[in-house]
């Protein structure tokens, strides 16, 4: 027998005990929505661009971030970040810096001449853009990689759209978005500079095209009735900042005056300001708190000198003096006039009221809604005109470069998808990882990195860039901050906390599993999972 | 840049088991593919068992410290029950098994055959409940001591007689309700100013190293087991194994009870070196006592209005602990 005294059955392992058995409730690993892509309204996959950034593998991350969209290195300077503001990290200590990071990656993108794949095959299919704005060439992009011919028609003699005309030099320098857009062109996009569509319907019969997809944008300065003496120099905002792009600069004087509170009210003051202005005023009829534009932009402009006039509306304008009547706010918050005036010197009015869109390419197209000055478009970006699809600041829409990106790959997919016959179905959303779902214990305390701003007096006198942007380490470091919400980052906890070794690890990349046939249900490693990417779901007993 | 400056500034993975931006090197054991799992599957300890937890931790890094050199004396307890019904075993390491109390005693007798056979680099631990420990295996443990003899002692603390039925130990703390020290009359559950504390008798000892820990922070624990390993005498671990069972907590809470048993200062954490203390794990999100009392049922009875008072006397307690082992910076963050 050979066994020892008093032992009669062989020595086995507990393994043979399967208590998996006892188990009520199974964790199951998730991917859930982080906040920062639930935000981007260029539908980013925010947390898996930084995933890679985070290891230093800088390509991957640019390529990943490039699925969705081709203009990181513009993005990573004009984008409003609303990512940021709904970081779960901000609830720990500070939003991490997604778009420093996103400029890092532009630029390094740039640095290193990294191209795009081209479409691996053709599909035969031609498709007009109207316009080589933000919101155009995103379209472009995208309906190139899946293989579609594309013209793209812009009016003016640069492609770039509000990106070269509305936005300063000082926020987005013209090299960089050169280089971005060279890269779309790149692909294999034909590109057509002063080549205005006067009617969509001819344009594409013209050109034997599928389908359209219109952003031509919004560029027309809206225009407020103020009597004016003869010799009054009032210009409107999107028109300064046009010329700006031009040979002669205009001519402003040592007094301007900016009328408006949004962020192009902002641009002007803040470029008559670097033209030399010795005062740049802006007036508004309302309060800062509710300017429309964004509060840093309106901070940084005050150290630069801009000073502004709250409550005030401008009545008239005369040689070198502007009557302005105070407003006080009534209890709902609109601004009331009081009767009360005054005067303010000033050598021109810059009016910086808002934009409309020149629709009168869209004259006789048939099933077309206009509404409030802008196209009415679908759920799938298409207008009332099969094939005619439209997106960007001419669509009922907030009016950003972010937005304008998001519209051309959204409507990329749908013509796609028309253009074969079908309708593109979007996955489903994953549920949204909220800090509930997270357990912040495990994330070291990493203050967020801040980035070099330019000197305020070289601020007022140059168009050179404003804000700094990130070096390797500190892009590093940054990148680091994430938390990964909701998407496993492979932290091992789960595979270490479990009391029953029931979770198997199947490497690097490859995340792990359960071992169903041991775990007993405890939910410790739900419980511990740093970024909630596990979820315990009742069994079915 | 040393280890500990290079892992704090990788922000995610700092405090985690594993993480994938650092080399093998400097994870933890546990988050490696080739850990022993010297406690493995199917083991019959209940959901979320912290004790089944703190034995593997404690277990592996042993193995690792000694390239699986290690022979393991366990005293009788919900370890040595729940692992080892006859025939099967859940360890994966030389184990044995004799008395309640004797633990330390059987242990030193390994070490001293490993010493006349010549195996030096096989290394005796013995292992039990605060139970077996700072009750029943006391004297052997204390004899153990004095003679400094070759074997690190590891008691998992889950404060209580777990196994037969949640009954008091020296080591329940004040207002526990227990099988035997139940929640009614003027003194409801554990009575104030009884029970012993063991590792401070072990630092009085005298002996190379002494140390607490606990399953809620695992590169402190894995340093700990691996520096005791690296001693030669007697050596004592005590680690705190929170109780789903005994003390009527949640499954899934074990590990976050552990952390606030930390940061609310009830259960300090520190290591000693020959009778002196040498260091001490700062509180890093100082809490109330409450936020660790109220997910366990053995508490219940504190969250009255004649319960109060006795929470405070428990805040005193943790305020005691804070000030005699320096467990708040005053720069916070540690």
């Amino acid at each position: 027998m050979g066994r020892p005294y008093a032992i009669t059955l062989d020595v086995g392992s507990s393994l043979a005990n399967l208590t998996g058995s006892w188990r009520t409730e199974r964790p199951v690993y998730v991917d859930r929505l982080p906040p920062c892509n639930n935000a981007c309204p260029a539908g980013e996959n925010i947390q898996q661009w930084l995933y890679h950034a985070e290891s230093g593998d800088y390509e991957t991350a640019w390529r990943t971030l490039t699925q969705d969209n081709p203009l990181p290195a513009v993005m990573g300077r004009v984008c409003y970040h609303p990512c940021e503001g709904a970081c779960n990290r901000a609830q720990i200590d500070e939003a991490v810096g997604i778009n420093s990071v996103e400029r890092f990656l532009g630029d390094t993108a740039i640095r290193n001449g990294w191209t795009f794949a081209p479409p691996q095959a053709e599909t035969g299919k031609r498709v007009l853009i109207v316009g080589a704005g933000p919101s155009g060439l995103s379209a472009a992009y995208h309906l190139r990689r899946m293989g579609h011919a594309i013209e793209i028609h812009e009016a003016g003699p640069f492609a770039g759209g509000m990106m070269r005309f509305g936005i300063p030099k000082y926020r987005l320098p013209r090299d960089v978005l050169d280089a971005e857009i060279k890269r779309i062109t790149d692909l294999g996009v034909t590109l057509k500079l002063n080549s205005k569509v006067n009617r969509i319907i001819d344009s594409m019969k013209a050109g034997k095209f599928d389908a359209a997809f219109l952003a031509v944008g919004a560029h027309i300065g809206k225009r407020a009735y103020i009597p004016a003496g003869s010799a009054a120099k009032i210009l409107d905002a999107v028109s300064l900042l046009r010329s700006m792009e031009g040979e002669d600069r205009p001519l402003l004087g040592r007094r301007v005056v900016v009328y408006g509170g949004g962020n192009t009210a902002i641009d002007a003051a803040r470029t008559a300001k670097r033209l030399g202005a010795t005062e740049a005023i802006i007036v508004y009829r309302r309060t800062r708190d509710r300017m429309p534009a964004h509060d840093f932009e309106v901070e940084e402009a005050l150290q630069e000198g801009i000073m502004m006039k709250w409550l005030s509306t401008i009545k008239r304008m005369d040689e070198g003096v502007l009557t302005v009547e105070k407003m006080q706010l009534d209890e709902k918050g609109f601004p009331q006039p009081t009767g009360e005036f005054e005067t303010l010197e000033t050598d021109s009015l810059v009016l910086a009221l808002g934009q409309d869109v020149d629709l009168s390419l869209l004259d006789g197209v048939p099933g077309l809604e206009i509404k409030d000055g802008v196209v009415q478009v679908d759920t799938n970006m298409m207008t009332g005109h099969a094939g005619i699809f439209a997106g960007g600041d001419m669509v009922p829409s907030e009016r950003t470069v972010t937005v304008g990106v998001g519209h051309g790959k959204k409507a990329a997919r749908h013509i796609d998808a028309w253009l074969r016959g079908e309708a593109y179905i979007a996955p489903e959303r994953h549920e949204l990882a909220s800090i509930d779902k997270m357990n912040s214990w495990y994330y070291a305390d990493a203050p967020k990195t801040v980035r070099p701003m330019l000197e305020v007096v070289r601020r007022q006198s140059t168009f050179e860039e404003v804000q700094g942007g990130l070096d390797e380490t500190n892009a590093l470091y940054e990148a680091r901050r994430c938390l990964s919400c909701g998407n496993c980052f492979e932290c091992d906890n789960c595979y270490g906390v479990c009391p029953d070794n029931a979770v198997i690890k199947l490497g690097p990349g490859k995340r792990f599993r359960f071992n169903y046939d041991y775990c007993k249900g405890c939910g410790v490693c739900a419980q511990e999972c740093p970024c909630g990417a596990i979820k315990m779901i009742p069994e079915e007993i | 840049m040393d280890a500990t400056q290079k892992l704090h500034f990788y922000q995610k993975g700092t405090f985690t088991v594993g993480n994938r931006l650092v080399s093998e090197e400097q994870r933890s054991v546990q988050a490696s593919t080739d850990r022993s799992n010297a406690l493995t599957c199917g083991h019959r300890a209940c959901q979320g068992c912290g004790e089944a937890l703190g034995a593997r931790y404690a277990m592996d890094a042993a193995m690792r410290a000694t390239g699986g050199n290690v022979i393991a004396v366990n005293a009788t307890g919900c370890l040595e029950v729940f692992t080892t019904p006859y025939p099967e075993t859940s360890w994966q390491t030389p184990w044995l098994h004799s008395l309640f109390g004797n633990a330390a005693a059987v242990a030193t007798g390994v070490a001293a055959a490993m010493r006349v056979k010549g195996r030096r680099e096989v290394r005796a631990l013995a292992q039990g409940g605060d139970g077996g420990t700072t009750d029943i295996g006391f004297g052997c443990l204390s004899g153990m001591f004095e003679r400094n003899d070759d074997v690190l002692y590891i008691c998992y603390d889950n404060e209580a007689y777990m196994n037969t039925g949640v009954q008091r130990s020296s080591a329940t703390p004040p207002a526990a309700r227990t099988a035997t020290t139940p929640a009614m009359g003027p003194q409801p559950g554990n009575v104030f100013g009884t029970g012993k504390n063991v590792p401070k008798i072990a630092v009085a000892h005298g002996i190379p190293y002494v140390a607490t820990a606990t399953v809620a922070d695992l590169h402190d624990l894995e340093r700990k087991v691996i520096k005791a390993m690296g001693i030669h005498g007697a050596r004592y671990l005590h680690i705190h194994v929170p109780c789903p069972l005994g003390w009527g907590s949640a499954s899934h809470d074990t590990i976050r009870l552990a952390r606030l048993a930390v940061e609310c200062g009830l259960f300090p954490v520190f290591e000693a070196e020959h009778g002196v203390i040498t260091g001490c794990r700062k509180i890093r999100r100082q809490v109330p006592v409450e936020e660790y009392l109220k997910p366990q049922r053995r508490f219940a009875h504190l969250f009255t209005e004649a319960g109060k008072e006795r929470i405070g006397h428990l805040q005193a307690l943790a305020d005691r602990n804070i000030a005699e082992y320096h467990l708040v910076d005053a720069e916070g963050d540690g």
